[in-house]
């Protein structure tokens, strides 16, 4: 696999921390994970820590996006944390950034939910 | 440098990743920059998949084949699939347009590869096809030797 994903949880929190490459091939893997973390752990918030994501494209943005607004159903929140350029780049011509939050790093993030790190 | 490449392989998503650090690969003689190679890695992976989701509707039996040409500072990379076609480009182009929107797609593959290639062109016939043109110009030498 060229991405490893970390799962974190703190209280209804999970704390996702990607690495590597997001495409298509590697988000149908992780949309079928993240899903099954909401629905097994009673997830309602994800901070989505970006820091070692190096390569990511559309298929991304879409994993992304349907995990908002799954989160929205269930009156949670979407942070997203420490990116790349690169990265930004793509969520800065999709228009990400108007609808999910952005923290500089995670410890901010989780503050911003009401979790204390 | 003038130089050319071709490769072809079945359309599963695992070729993806493989299908964008050839292209990479093959463009490391213009010394290009970390910026210039993730376009390029993002614009191949775009095409990529695109045939497999849409060319092909994720029948991992059939072909894609990309030829890259290098000529002077232009790369040139077309990405060519034999499946479904579009109907209707102009709509395909459209910045958030999807006809896939159940497999959450984001409908912002063309307007990536518009926005980071110098040329783009689609051809296209239903039920024959796509090919993807792309064309970049490499920034001449990063540093002067004299
Ligand atoms: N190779 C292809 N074969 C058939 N149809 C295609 C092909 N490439 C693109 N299309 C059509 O063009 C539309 C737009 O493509 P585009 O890549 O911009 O968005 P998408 O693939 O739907 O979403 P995203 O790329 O954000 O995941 C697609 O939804 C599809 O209908
Ligand atoms: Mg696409």
């Amino acid at each position: 696999m060229n991405l490893s994903m970390q799962f974190v949880r703190m209280e209804n929190v999970l704390v996702l921390r990607l690495e590597g490459e997001l495409d298509h091939h590697a988000a149908i893997e992780l949309r079928a994970a993240w899903q099954e973390q909401i629905r097994v752990h009673k997830i309602q918030h994800t901070i989505l820590n970006l820091e070692n994501l190096h390569f990511m494209d559309s298929s991304g943005l879409g994993v992304i996006l349907g995990r908002y607004k799954e989160l929205k159903q269930l009156n949670g929140e979407m942070v997203i944390c420490s990116i790349n350029p690169a990265v930004r780049r793509l969520f800065d011509m999709s228009g990400l950034f108007k609808i999910v939050r952005y923290e500089s790093n995670e410890h901010f993030a989780l503050l911003s939910l009401g979790v204390a790190s | 440098m003038n130089n050319e490449m071709n490769i072809t392989f079945k359309s599963i998503s695992a070729n993806e990743a493989f299908a964008r650090i050839s292209v990479a690969a093959f463009v490391s003689s213009l010394d290009p920059t970390l910026e210039e190679i993730n376009e390029i890695k993002t614009v191949v992976s775009e095409a990529v998949t695109n045939a497999i989701i849409h060319g092909y509707e994720e029948n991992p039996h059939q072909t894609i084949a990309i030829t890259c040409t290098l000529s002077e500072d232009n790369l040139t990379v077309i990405i060519e699939d034999f499946g479904l076609g579009i109907n209707n480009i102009d709509l395909a182009k459209q910045p958030l347009y999807t006809s896939k929107p159940e497999l959450e797609r984001s409908g912002m593959g063309f307007t990536i590869m518009e926005n980071f290639m110098d040329k783009v062109e689609i051809h296209s016939v239903p039920d024959e096809g796509t090919k993807v043109t792309m064309v970049k110009e490499f920034k001449k030498s990063k540093t002067l030797c004299n």
